[in-house]
This record gives C-alpha cells, sequence and structure tokens, in this order.
C-alpha cells in the first residue's frame, strides 16, 4: 500500500480533470486568439474556466489572469506592482512576511536588487504575522506589502483583511499568495479585502502548470510578461488551453466539495496528528492548532533528522515531506520554523503531513500502526 | 536482501546498483550530499557534485530503484575537510578519500542503510571481499581489473563492515563495467572516471588550505641548513616535489623533508628520498587481530605505488614498522602504507 500524505507538495489530478485536459488537447486545439471555429472553442473553454475559477475566490471573470502557476502569479504581482509603482511616484519599499515562499522572498530580494527597500514581517510562536508589526513597518514609502493566505509548511492562516486594511490606511496595494488556501477553507476576495491574490490549480486537484492571479478592477500593475494581446493585454503569451480547462473543472470540483470535504479532512487530520503525539514520544506540534488550514500538520520528532524519517516513512509507502518539496535536499532549517523562534533542533527535525481527497481512514491507521517503530529505530540507529 | 547503492553519479557505482537490482535484490541508491552546491565554492570537483548527483538520479531512475540524496555535509565537514586541512598544515600530505569511505560510507551511510532496513550496503570500488573458511573471517581482496583495483583506500574496514559492504563491480574490469552500463542504457557509461580529490581542484589545494588555516611562510634549505629560498607555507609541499620550489640550481632537488613547526623545507638529490623503513600508526589490520609476529608481505606507500616486499613489525598501540627490503623513495607522513599478500589486504595504517 501506498498513502500519500503530500497535498502541499501538489495533489493527483481528479478524473474529471485528467477528462478535461486531455479532452482540451484532443479536441479543441485551437488558439483562443484566433477568429475561426477552433479558436472559439479553446476561447470558449477559457472563459468556462475563467468564470469557474472566480466563483472559487468570489471574484469577476474579467479580473483572472491564468499564469503558469503560483510562482508566476506572485511574480507577476510583486514585480508588475512594482513597476507600476515606479511610474507613478517615489515609493519604493515592500513588505512581506517572513514565513512566505519563496517565489514571494526571492522576488522581493529581486525588487531590493533593483533599487528597492525590503522589511520582512516577524511570526509570533504560532506562525501568525501580528497586525501591529504591519503597522510598525508601514512607510510613506511602502508600495507592496504582501502576506500569505495560509502557510505552506505548517498551515496557519492569515490574518489578511486586517493586514490588507492597514496596507490600504497608507495607500499601499496589498497581495496575498492563496495557493495554499484556495479550495481548503473560503477564499472571497472582497471578504479578504486584498488588491491581488495568487492562486495554482495543481493544489487543488487540478493540473500542474496552470495557476491565476486576481487583480482588483483599478489595482494598478504592469504586464511584465509582454507579447501579444492575450488575457487583456496582462499577459502575452498564447494560453496554455489544457491546463486552464483542468483548472476550471479543478475549481467546480472544490467549490462543490469544500464544506464537506474540509470537515471530513480535518477530523482526519485531527486523528493523525492525535494518534502521533499519543503514540510517539518526544513529538510536538509546530503552529497554531486553530488558525490553520484543515489538513496540514507539521510535527517535530526530537532525536531525529527530518530527512531520514521522510526516507523511511517512503520506503514504508508513506509519502510526507520536510518543510517544504522545494528545500529537499538541503540542511537548511526551514525558514518558517526558524521565524517562529524554534530552536535549531525543531527547525531540523520535523515532517509535515498534508492530506487530500484520496486519504482514508485506514491510510491513517496504517501509518499510525507503522510510525513509531520507524521511529525508535532510527533514533536507536542514526547518530546524529 | 534490501541493499543501500552508495551512487556517486559514476559509472561504477551506478553499474553497482544495476547489477544487485538484475540479481532480484531491492535496491536503495543513496546519493551522499557532501558541500552545500549552492555556495559556489566547489563548482569543479570531480565527485559528488551537483551534476553528480542529477546523473545518480538519472541512473537509479533507469535502473528502477528508487533514490535518495543524504546531506552529509556536515559530517563531511568534520571528518574529511578539517582533516585534510590539518594534515596539510602539519605538513604531511593528506588522502581524504580514506576517511570519506570509512567515516562516511562505510560509517554514516551503513547506520542509515540499517535504519532503513537494508542489510547491506554496496559501492562501486574496485575490490573483493570473501570469507575464509578456515578462519570464517572476511578477507579483503583486490579488485580483479589491476589497473582499477582500490583496495588501497579501503584499508580501514572492519570485520563488521566487511560483513555489511558488497562490491559488485571488483570482479569485472572497467571495460566490461562500461559495456554492462551500455548495456543498462545508463547515461553515464562513457563519463570520465572521477580524479584526484573531489572537493578541490587538482592543484588548488594550497590555496584551499590557506583560506582555512593561517600558514607561515619559511625558509627553503640544504640539507645543511643552508637557506636557498624562501616559501609561502609548508601545504604548498610533499615529500619528492620537485616543481614550484623556486630554485634554480645546477642539479635537480627535491622535497625530502617537512618540518611544519619551524616552517622549514628541506630539498636535497634524488638519492636523499630513498629510506628503507618507516613507521605507521593507526593502524588496522582487516583480520581484526594484531599478528603476533613480523609478517612478511608487499608494502604500498601511496595509491599509484608499486609494492615493494618488507617486513612489517606491530607495535604497542596500534602502530607498526615497517622494513623494506630495498629502499623506497618519497616515502610521505600522511599517506597510507597497505600491506598486501598476494590479492589480498593485510592491513595498513598512516605513515608518521
Amino acid at each position: 500500500m501506498r498513502a500519500y500524505f503530500d497535498h502541499n507538495a501538489t495533489t493527483p489530478p481528479a478524473p474529471d480533470v485528467i477528462e478535461a485536459v486531455v479532452g482540451a488537447l484532443r479536441d479543441d486545439f485551437g488558439n483562443p486568439s484566433s477568429v475561426h471555429h477552433f479558436g472559439q472553442r479553446a476561447k470558449a473553454l477559457l472563459d468556462d474556466a475563467r468564470t469557474a475559477a472566480a466563483e472559487l475566490i468570489g471574484a469577476e471573470p474579467g479580473d483572472i489572469v491564468f499564469t503558469s502557476g503560483g510562482t508566476e502569479a506572485d511574480n507577476m504581482a510583486l514585480r508588475g506592482a512594482a513597476e507600476a509603482a515606479e511610474a507613478a511616484g517615489s515609493r519604493r519599499h515592500v513588505i512581506a512576511s517572513a514565513i512566505e515562499h519563496e517565489a514571494v522572498l526571492n522576488t522581493v530580494k529581486a525588487l531590493v536588487r533593483r533599487g528597492w527597500t525590503s522589511t520582512l514581517l516577524p511570526v509570533d510562536a504560532s506562525g501568525i504575522v501580528a497586525p501591529g508589526a504591519l503597522a510598525a513597518a508601514m512607510t510613506p514609502q511602502t508600495a507592496i506589502v504582501s502576506v500569505m493566505h495560509a502557510n505552506n509548511e505548517i498551515g496557519t492562516i492569515q490574518p489578511i483583511a486586517d493586514l490588507a486594511a492597514i496596507a490600504h490606511e497608507h495607500g499601499a496595494l496589498f497581495h496575498t499568495d492563496a495557493v495554499q488556501s484556495v479550495a481548503k477553507v473560503p477564499v472571497d476576495v472582497r471578504a479578504l479585502g486584498v488588491d491581488l491574490l495568487s492562486l495554482s490549480a495543481h493544489k487543488f486537484n487540478g493540473p500542474k502548470g496552470a495557476g491565476a492571479l486576481w487583480i482588483r478592477r483599478g489595482a494598478r500593475i504592469v504586464s511584465t510578461m509582454t507579447g501579444g494581446k492575450h488575457e487583456r493585454n496582462r499577459r502575452g503569451g498564447t494560453e496554455n488551453v489544457p491546463g486552464i480547462a483542468g483548472l476550471g473543472v479543478a475549481a467546480r470540483l472544490a467549490r462543490a466539495k469544500l464544506p464537506a470535504e474540509s470537515t471530513r479532512i480535518a477530523a482526519l487530520r485531527d486523528r493523525l496528528e492525535q494518534g502521533v503525539l499519543a503514540r510517539v514520544t518526544g513529538t510536538a506540534v509546530n503552529g497554531d492548532l486553530a488558525a490553520r488550514v484543515p489538513n496540514t500538520t507539521n510535527i517535530s520528532f526530537d532525536g531525529i533528522e527530518a530527512e531520514s524519517l521522510l526516507i523511511a516513512l517512503d520506503l514504508e509507502g508513506f509519502a510526507v515531506s520536510t518543510g517544504s518539496a522545494c528545500s529537499s535536499g538541503t540542511l537548511e532549517p526551514s525558514h518558517v520554523l526558524r521565524a517562529m523562534g524554534l530552536p535549531t533542533h525543531r527547525t531540523q527535525n520535523s515532517i509535515r503531513f498534508s492530506l487530500g481527497l484520496g486519504n482514508t481512514d485506514q491510510q491513517v491507521d496504517a501509518l499510525l500502526e507503522r510510525l513509531p517503530a520507524v521511529v525508535s529505530k532510527l533514533r536507536t540507529l542514526v547518530r546524529r | 536482501m534490501r541493499i543501500v547503492v552508495a551512487m556517486s553519479g559514476g559509472v561504477d557505482s551506478s553499474v553497482a546498483a544495476g547489477l544487485l537490482a538484475r540479481e532480484g535484490h531491492e535496491v536503495i541508491g543513496l546519493s551522499m550530499q557532501l558541500y552545500d552546491q549552492q555556495q559556489g565554492e566547489v563548482t569543479f570537483g570531480s565527485c559528488c557534485t551537483i551534476d553528480d548527483l542529477h546523473d545518480a538520479r538519472r541512473a537509479a531512475g533507469t535502473i528502477g530503484i528508487p533514490h535518495y540524496i543524504v546531506n552529509f555535509e556536515h559530517k563531511f565537514e568534520e571528518r574529511v575537510v578539517s582533516d585534510f586541512v590539518r594534515e596539510y598544515a602539519a605538513g604531511r600530505t593528506p588522502i581524504p578519500c580514506v576517511h570519506c569511505n570509512g567515516d562516511l560510507k562505510f560509517a554514516s551511510l551503513v547506520e542509515r542503510a540499517q535504519a532503513f532496513g537494508a542489510e547491506a550496503v554496496a559501492t562501486g570500488h574496485y575490490a573483493q571481499v570473501d570469507v575464509d573458511e578456515r578462519t570464517r573471517r572476511y578477507r579483503l581482496k583486490r579488485g580483479a581489473d589491476p589497473q582499477k583495483d582500490q583496495s588501497y583506500f579501503l584499508f580501514t574496514l572492519s570485520q563488521a563492515q566487511l560483513a555489511r559492504a558488497r562490491f559488485p563491480v571488483g570482479a569485472l574490469s572497467k571495460p566490461a563495467v562500461r559495456e554492462e552500463a551500455r548495456r543498462m542504457g545508463l547515461t553515464v557509461a562513457e563519463k570520465h572516471d572521477s580524479q584526484e580529490i573531489c572537493f578541490v581542484a587538482a592543484g588548488e589545494h594550497p590555496e584551499f588550505v590557506g583560506r582555512r588555516a593561517a600558514m607561515p611562510p619559511g625558509a627553503i634549505r640544504d640539507r645543511e641548513g643552508r637557506v636557498l629560498g624562501r616559501h609561502e607555507g609548508v601545504h604548498r609541499f610533499t615529500i619528492g616535489q620537485r616543481k614550484g620550489l623556486g630554485l634554480s640550481t645546477g642539479v635537480p632537488l627535491y622535497v625530502v623533508d617537512i618540518d611544519a613547526a619551524s616552517a622549514d623545507v628541506t630539498v636535497g638529490p634524488r638519492d636523499a628520498l630513498e629510506r628503507d623503513t618507516l613507521t605507521a600508526s593507526r593502524v588496522n589490520w582487516i583480520s581484526g587481530e594484531t599478528p603476533p609476529a613480523p609478517v612478511r608481505a608487499h608494502a604500498r606507500i601511496r595509491y599509484r605505488h608499486t609494492e615493494a616486499p618488507a617486513t612489517i613489525v606491530p607495535l604497542p598501540d596500534d602502530r607498526a614498522q615497517v622494513a623494506f627490503d630495498s629502499p623506497q623513495s618519497a616515502i610521505t607522513p600522511g599517506q597510507a602504507v597497505v600491506f598486501f599478500d598476494g590479492d589480498e589486504v593485510l592491513g595498513g595504517g598512516w605513515i608518521d
């Protein structure tokens, strides 16, 4: 048996999604910009997907720009807003939280390289950004604030509405990377009060290579992917029609399943978490227990290198992750856990279990049955 | 049997994994990440660079086995790199590969392997292990290909380590290994052999050591103590070295002695390099038991040295004296002396 507990890295595409992707490849190969029948059919797929994506986040279809994924959406948001700010005036300060995904952190660094200043907001011990910290960091120079909705490693949900209000008081744009929250919790762009929001299809049973940036009407960002007049001049390049069609189907499925599925997943996650804490000594959960997405738990195992536990579990048939998939192969302690002020050993011995559609009670039972022996073997045999 | 293969990304360890998989074993490929690939200091190396990790992963994919990268940066720094720097700073000429084998592959990697439920660890070394029917002890033997034999680098292995060690290419010649690689469809079939030391480019070890240790300048003297020139640190020299001395003399001069305490480098004519005895420390006897009496053997004083007949006299504290039948040139402190009886490695130690 193999069980997949790494849904924050990616998710298996739903059967209907696969059908939609294959169907688009096979039957609707036209260029959506073409005038003829073939183009119209492809364009119809885009329109339909745009509507589905908009419905999932409480938005208007016309404000959705399709991208190649979350990273491109984050880049488009930050670089596009920065270019607009540079054209409009003298604001050159960007604020982000210290626990952002690399897509945001490294884009902030890129802005700093071209003359911007930046501030990384601290988080508290449970991984939450305090609105007061943002208020203190705002300056008249601040053009952009970017704080993720849910964190990929620990799943904590940030008080986005409060943070966005503070940014707006100071005349700054607010972006949120909602890649890890969309389809896990209700996401409504108006309730959040943000200007820009990134999402990614493959995190909710859609295909890889498709994502979107929602841009509030009136928010000024400059297109950074220059080319043809695609996506209303906001992103050049022929659209990835199969991927976007899959995104649309995944968005509809997610919206239909969200309330019931998130309750089921939360119960499963809680059982997994409680089971690990009860059966394995020297374990502790990282991050806020209440303000978090229902599918994620991040657990530290004393006296263990996370890397070894991950491999041992994989050999037992359980796919988990250390921190984020992007940091595999490095010994860098998790920047998220470090920002929470955890001691070094706990930033290097944590495992992320992230659940999703396919997970069952039986899989959680199997994991809980094998895990104690795997952990004790590692604790006995591997000297740190 | 579940077997972990240490995969460097080279042809030998890739074929080792393929051979074991073909025999029906459950093979798990592990590659060691030994230094921070993002720091850029190590861009040239010949083993375990980021490209090599990709090669290892591709080979594992072709063979159809799982592959993982384990991070041994801290252990590599602690056991291999810092020893390398310390030895050069002490005027000796280290062989880091032996530590990497003994302290990483056959120690840390074996621990991981056991934790992952594996019974053995295989590498791509050209060496062989068998059991002596009479004594029931493991024997370490040369690889079948005399050009590639790497048993010299494995003399520190214990009986317990040999019990878990597998050298699947040890019975093959290098051309046969490449032929196997082609048959398996491995992209590394034609990859060049790794050379020298993986974490330092050839000839650049003085800069590497100089960055990590304060090396005082000193004098180059003849055997009578007369100053012939100056130098910028004893780590730039090895016994027998002729080039790079910066001296203009009629006769060719060679480094015959290095004294780190005084920073003196002594040079002399070629025949001054000859010695017929040496002592070695931290001697390991493969059988696990120190012989009760002197042993006749062929002793090798560096990897590319034709071993010479000698008498090995065990001394207290895991030391030994090696008395060669005829003088040997450039016996170099820090290198390993390894004792062979025919194809069998009896043991070895570190030259004082």
